[in-house]
């Protein structure tokens, strides 16, 4: 059926305007280049700017002694031994850079007495690393962007949520979306396409993730032909809010403790000195997350499922100071006044470490012309993510990608794509408009239960297969989702859209996390407690026809120099 | 606290010319927030009911609305502080899209005329800025562009003007009292963004959700700086002997 349409064409397309997309849109812009950057949401709403603590780079403005092969190791022993080295080296690298570059846009972070970036402590990392604007890091950062993004007159369509990734011959050249606000298709013909989307921790019941982070980039990406990976590698924040239930999973950021509170259970008992000597709360977010979980499974938890978070001992002055959106959201959400009271804080999902593979140097994926950026693309992480990195990453990441992007599309020439393609996907789209159709948002919350109940914080083989089965009784019931109404600003339809992203996302968790015999990283199996050298790996996933095929591949091994910069792995 | 009645206003403009509330009966959790009432009408009742939210923790400005009348973000405004009669409407000084999606896309527009940041030239880096420095600009910073400051300005509600909006004049102001920038938009405000025309009701300010004083310390000082430029008789005085001398010269 001829279906309308309009179609835009670009040399490099941009899906996602986190720090990610927007840097990447940037990047090709200064390269000369055309660029279109569509977001699911608003210009500047994306979820980036949730991001409180601070972003990471070895300034050494604090401590002296650090630098970027500190930082190298920090990332590469938290993250358990599979990281890519060569992203941590990049990442590590180029971190100051991006953090000045933010400066001479415009951005303005907290200074030391001398004038200098402040960097305060963060979990796990050895020197106090991290650059902040007070708790509100994020939002300075996404601010800055957008006012680039509008100066630099980069091309955008918010409201449009992307439905495919054209592939055609085997390279991506284009996507087709919904423009939401209009309820009119887009085709967007481009030379490479990047996808800058984001996590999926909406996928889990209780999450400290925005609406948005439904895993639509790994949906797309896997459709498309592209490799995923680590995708069992979930990461739950130790700290996410727990009463009222409206704001069940809201994070607390680990500043908090960065700035010196410190976790009580309900005994009164600072049990982290029990797990953790010498780390203690500042210990990476898997093993405080991991003892969090603990108490509260053995009894000692508070009235409503969580421990205790205390920085009262901080003063009043210095909290409203330090931690002012803190300070605000208990107070208007919980009506607790943390300058007085305790918090009371249990794990949340907040990132994940997986998603598309990779090339470090210019973020191309495994599928030509596809290239990724931010938390949608693994490697950097491994199998745990320091706090303060995922806005090194998004930055050092999303400029890299962008200048990929633009290299490859110098090169590559337009491919001209059948409107059978565009009128196919659409159709596809429409098919959800419909009568009788199971209501989305109650499939999604089987399956964000499901996940939340069976791929939690610890795992075993029952529970994690307790999960597939759900999901596969889902995948079913998908056919048969639907709502009413038009095209027009229709959630419901958004919602039937998402769900296939997020029946992809979590089918790949379930089964890796199933594969996965061994406790590494944020990735914990009770029935196999232990880190197993034979699992130095990193599990990958593609789309084949008889369905998700996985491959199990060892971990790239990092240059004989690089040894030293990071403690040799113990079992 | 007994079920809610809450009014949300629809309007779908591909059937009906205007809108009307339609009112729904929505049971009441512990320490529940006017979105998540909102929410369980669309999840529950009508999924095509049109909203728009985000982050769901007051920190990225995108689920504004008019709760009982009042300029709020529906995330940040609990049930239990007004009451389980309520209505919703979608931001009144905004085309309507849908239901309480509002079109806001025109301050795209109007922050790419504001002359962007401009730090000084030949800086030696990194730069250096005193801790004290930075708090001038912070308060402006901490805006999450929900424009519910728009929303409320009778100004931009009820006359046609070229009024930018308190939103706008923050983020000049942010601008402006950046330590490193070398520009003065109070001129530009003035010329452009008619700052003249806000008559300092402090609306804005009463209903930011930030508690940013748009007003007190945002607007009144672009105002008085531009007044100080203009208006000033010592300042006229230097800068019509300025401009004589630089005729005599030429």
């Amino acid at each position: 059926m001829e279906e309308t349409f309009k179609t835009v064409k670009t040399d490099v397309l941009v899906i996602g305007a986190g720090g990610a997309g927007m840097r990447a849109s940037i990047a090709v812009k200064e390269a000369g280049l055309d660029v279109v950057m569509v977001t699911k949401s608003l210009l500047g709403k994306a979820h980036t700017v949730m991001a409180e603590g601070g972003i990471a780079a070895a300034l050494g403005n604090v401590d002296p002694q650090d630098n970027w092969k500190v930082h190298y190791g920090d990332i590469i022993e938290e993250g358990v031994y599979i990281s890519n080295w060569r992203m941590a080296e990049i990442c590590a690298k180029e971190a100051p850079d991006r953090v000045f570059e933010l400066e001479s846009y415009g951005a303005l972070f907290d200074r030391t007495p001398d004038g200098r970036i402040l960097q305060r402590a963060f979990g796990a990392h050895t020197y106090r690393r991290l650059c902040h604007v007070g708790d509100r890091t994020g939002l300075e950062i996404i601010k800055t962007l957008e006012d680039q993004i509008l100066h630099r007159d980069v091309k955008f369509y918010d409201e449009m949520y992307i439905t495919k990734i054209v592939v055609k011959n085997g390279k991506a050249c284009g996507a087709i979306g919904i423009k939401m606000n209009t309820g009119e298709f887009h085709y967007f013909q481009a030379k490479s396409v990047i996808v800058a989307t984001g996590g999926c921790g909406r996928v889990y019941k209780v999450t400290s993730n925005s609406w948005e982070s439904t895993g639509d980039g790994l949906g797309l990406s896997y459709e498309a032909g592209a490799v995923l990976k680590d995708m069992e590698m979930i990461q739950f924040h130790p700290t996410g809010m727990v009463y009222p239930p409206g704001v069940k999973g809201l994070l607390i950021t680990e500043a908090v403790r960065g700035e010196g509170g410190i976790l009580l259970n309900s005994k009164g008992e600072r049990y982290m000195l029990r797990y953790s000597p010498q780390k203690k709360e500042l210990d990476a977010r898997d093993v405080v997350a991991r003892a969090n979980y603990r108490e509260i499974q053995e009894g000692r938890g508070t009235e409503h499922g969580g421990v205790y978070l205390d920085i009262t001992s901080k003063g009043a002055d210095y909290i409203k100071h330090k931690l002012p959106s803190m300070y605000m959201q208990f107070m208007e959400f919980a009506g607790v006044d943390i300058t007085k009271e305790k918090m009371e804080v249990a794990p949340t999902v907040h990132y994940q470490m997986g998603g598309i593979r990779v090339d470090p140097e210019t973020g191309h994926s495994s599928l030509e012309g596809l290239f990724a950026a931010g938390e949608v693309a693994s490697g950097l992480h491994g199998a745990n993510r320091l706090g303060g990195n995922s806005l090194a990453d998004i930055l050092v990441f999303g400029r890299r990608a962008g200048i990929g992007a633009a290299e490859y599309s110098k090169k590559a020439k337009d491919i001209d794509v059948d409107a059978k393609v565009i009128n196919e996907e659409i159709s596809r789209v429409k098919g959800f408009l419909r009568k009788d159709g199971k209501n989305p948002y109650e499939l999604i919350d089987r399956l964000t239960t499901a996940m939340s109940d069976h791929v939690g914080i610890v795992r075993t083989k029952e529970e994690i297969e307790k999960a597939i089965k759900i999901i596969n009784e889902l995948k079913e019931d998908y056919k048969n989702v639907g709502t009413l109404g038009s095209f027009k600003y229709n959630h419901g339809l958004l919602g039937c859209l998402e769900l296939g992203n997020m029946l992809i996302a979590t089918e790949a968790i379930s089964r890796a996390a199933l594969m996965r015999e061994e406790s590494r990283g944020a990735h914990t199996r009770v029935d196999f407690p232990k880190k197993d050298k034979k699992w130095l790996k990193n599990i990958e996933i593609k789309k084949a026809d008889s369905g998700m095929q996985f491959n199990v591949v060892p971990v790239e091994e990092m240059p004989e120099e690089y040894k030293q910069y990071a403690k040799p792995e113990e079992y | 606290m007994t079920d809610i009645n809450l009014k949300i206003y629809r309007f779908n403009p591909e059937e009906e010319s205007v809108g009307k509330f339609v009112e729904y009966k929505v049971p009441y959790v512990d320490g529940m927030v006017v979105l998540d009432a909102v929410r369980y009408v669309q999840e529950k009742i009508d999924p095509t009911l049109a909203i728009r939210w985000n982050c769901k923790a007051a920190k990225c400005g995108s689920c504004s609305a008019e709760i009982n009348n009042r300029p709020s973000l529906m995330c940040k405004t609990r049930v239990d502080s007004i009451g389980n009669n309520i209505s919703v409407a979608p931001m009144g000084a905004y085309p309507n899209i849908k239901d309480l999606v509002t079109d806001i896309s025109a301050n795209w527009s109007i922050l790419k005329k504001i002359p962007p940041f401009t730090p000084k030239p030949g800086m030696e880096k990194p730069w250096r800025i005193h801790p004290a420095d930075v708090e001038r600009s912070k308060e402006f910073k901490k805006c999450i562009e929900c424009f519910l400051c728009q929303d409320v300005c009778h100004v931009i509600r009820e006359h046609n003007t070229k009024y930018f909006g308190p939103r706008h004049m923050v983020k000049a102001a942010s601008m402006d009292m950046h330590p490193l920038d070398v520009l003065d938009r109070s001129e530009f405000l003035d010329n452009e963004g008619g700052i003249g025309f806000c008559n300092i009701t402090k609306c804005c300010q009463d209903v930011c959700p930030e508690h940013i004083h748009i007003t007190d310390n945002a607007i009144i000082q672009e105002k008085e700086r531009a007044a100080d430029l203009k208006y000033d008789p010592i300042a006229m005085i230097i800068k019509r002997r300025k401009s004589r001398k630089e005729k005599v010269v030429k």
